[in-house]
């Protein structure tokens, strides 16, 4: 499929001095994002207002809604209809949501969800970080399916992702999670947009087949289906329940296995290709952190302070935390004898068992946590960085 | 240069973030710093203190949270109260001299004040007192050329209000080189 530019109506081109919120919001309209609904919830209320204000002047609408869960599905009739749509909420609109994510996975409905984490559980600290939802995004809904999820660590990239978001959604059809933390999302920083005719736009996938001949589920060799313009005579139906390849209801076994084999093949078959990781320092790293979002800028610090102290450490950031970079990490786990990884993150332990499983037996992992409300102070990651390179060092002896 | 931490305080509605943020955003869009903004946002910076916080350096900021500032800018008491304390040995504080007794902050820190309010009612809206202090501020640190400064009040300030907003910026940064000429007794 031939990528596009932005139109140049919804970018706003310049050096602008933004915060994680509003700069989501000019990468959605930067991305073509027309249509949101939602159902404000702190802290992630500045992105739709925002929006709100942004999208009527170029051709465009913004509904609040009675809940999330509506919000999260008329995103999707936009999508439908044409529309390139998107919701934001946090921790606890997010598990509202959840059915519709599935929804999304399901009918293979390219739409961005925005969570900008708060502490949790429950309605938990609204105006303070954390990165607890990261397994919510990963496995929340019922049943097998897959998602992306991405994870910036700066209004820059809040900007830079939310397109990247967009691009995925359209090129998989599958629902992008853009997983902020309140952090990121209320802080303000530089953030250079640049014109719209650098930056990509992934459009709309769009059959060529007549009417006769099109099935709103038959997949290309990329396993994602192409779909038809509404209003242009191709009839279809699109079902959450068990499809085939024409999208009416065919709830035995083998369609089962057919459709959701696919819906899971189209990311896992892609996830080399969507890895997006920083890396650090890990030429010569004993100890590697592992950290996503606003803690890896943290863990970043921790490095430079393990250095300053002699130890060798290093970081990897993957951008895109769903799916998980695990070639890169099972490549660099069997290069050499690593003293430890420590994964840095603002929960009890997440992504932690995700790095734990993919290098158990070659690495020893160490999990640096946080319950969140606040980020980690560099020096508490820099405690577990030292933790691991004396385990490690008490052993060799 | 190593980081430097500031952060503004006052009660809600006098446009303390505000001020914060353009002084942000002239460090950030005109002479190239990198700034990291954050903003108080519990329940407890409604109605009360609030403040914002940057930290402005000339590498990329990581650490986004300020923990002890090298300047900080109070225009209430009770900012003054609660926030003074965090002021570094051989900080500098700024007050809002009408609004701030300044009657515990730590010792060796250098003090300046600025009747903001006073020279904002002289121009017949004492709301603008916010950009007086960017003024103000402008002058006494010297962090940012008054022309990056003035560009960034354009700026951040609503359509139609810039002539307003740029005199009380121009009486605020008159008042803050006046008070370098002639060392205050405080």
């Amino acid at each position: 499929m031939k990528r596009t530019h932005a139109d140049p109506s919804g970018v706003l081109t310049g050096k602008h001095f933004l915060d994680g919120d509003q700069a989501c919001c000019e990468g959605a309209l930067a991305a073509g994002c027309r249509f949101a609904a939602g159902y404000p919830i702190t802290p992630s209320t500045e992105i739709v207002e925002r929006f709100a204000q942004r999208v009527p002047q170029i051709g465009g609408m913004f509904l609040q809604m009675e809940d999330e869960l509506a919000a999260s599905i008329a995103i999707q009739g936009a999508v439908w209809a044409g529309a390139k749509s998107f919701t934001v909420t946090s921790g606890p609109g997010f598990s509202l949501m959840m059915e519709h994510i599935g929804y999304a996975a399901m009918t293979e409905t390219p739409c961005v969800f925005v969570n900008v984490q708060r502490g949790g559980p429950s309605t938990g600290l609204p105006t303070l970080p954390a990165q607890a939802d990261m397994m919510q995004a990963r496995w929340g809904s019922h049943g097998d399916y897959e998602i992306i999820a991405l994870c910036p660590n700066s209004p820059q990239e809040c900007f830079d992702l939310t397109v990247h978001a967009f691009n995925l959604s359209e090129q998989f059809r599958v629902p992008v999670l853009v997983m902020m933390d309140e952090c990121v999302g209320h802080m303000t920083e530089k953030v250079v947009i640049p014109p719209a005719e650098q930056i990509e736009v992934y459009p709309r996938r769009y059959t060529t087949l007549p009417p006769a001949e099109y099935q709103a589920f038959k997949a290309e060799a990329d396993l994602v289906p192409q779909f038809a313009r509404a209003g242009e005579g191709y009839h279809f139906h699109v079902t959450g329940l068990t499809h085939d390849e024409h999208g009416y209801p065919a709830m035995n076994v083998e369609p089962q296995r057919r459709l959701v084999t696919r819906l899971m093949d189209k990311i896992r078959c892609s996830a080399d290709a969507l890895a997006r990781n920083e890396e650090y320092r890990l030429e010569d790293a004993d100890v590697v952190v592992i950290a996503y979002g606003i803690t890896a800028r943290v863990a970043m610090r921790a490095v430079q302070m393990a250095r300053e102290q002699g130890v060798r450490a290093g970081l990897l950031r993957p951008l895109v935390v769903w799916p998980f970079p695990q070639k890169r990490l099972r490549e660099l786990a069997a290069g050499k004898n690593f003293a430890g990884f420590v994964v840095a993150e603002l929960n009890c332990g997440q992504v932690f068992y995700e790095v734990e499983r993919l290098v158990a037996g070659h690495v020893p992992v160490l999990l640096e946590g946080h319950t969140g409300g606040t980020v980690h102070k560099p020096e508490q990651i820099l405690d577990t960085i030292l933790r691991c390179a004396n385990v490690a060092a008490e052993v060799s002896r | 240069m190593s980081a430097v931490e500031m952060q503004f305080g006052g009660f809600g509605g006098q446009g303390v973030i505000l001020a914060g943020m353009t002084i942000g955003r002239g460090l950030v869009l005109y002479e190239n710093y990198h700034v990291s903004l954050t903003q108080s946002f519990g329940p407890e910076a409604r109605g009360s203190a609030c403040s914002c916080q940057l930290i402005v350096s000339r590498e990329p900021v990581l650490y986004p949270y300020m923990t002890n500032p090298h300047i900080l800018v109070a225009l209430s008491q009770e900012a003054y109260r609660k926030f003074s304390p965090n002021l570094r040995p051989g900080g500098t504080l700024i007050i809002e001299e009408d609004l701030v007794r300044p009657d515990g902050h730590p010792e060796g820190v250098q003090v300046y004040k600025v009747p903001a309010m006073r020279l904002a009612e002289e121009l017949g809206r004492k709301m603008v007192l916010n950009m007086v202090l960017v003024g103000f501020f402008t002058a006494i640190t010297g962090l940012l050329q008054p022309e990056s400064a003035r560009r960034a009040v354009t700026d951040s300030v609503p359509p139609g209000t810039e002539a307003l907003n740029l005199a009380a910026f121009d009486k605020g940064y008159s008042c803050g080189l006046a008070q370098l000429r002639v060392p205050s007794p405080a």
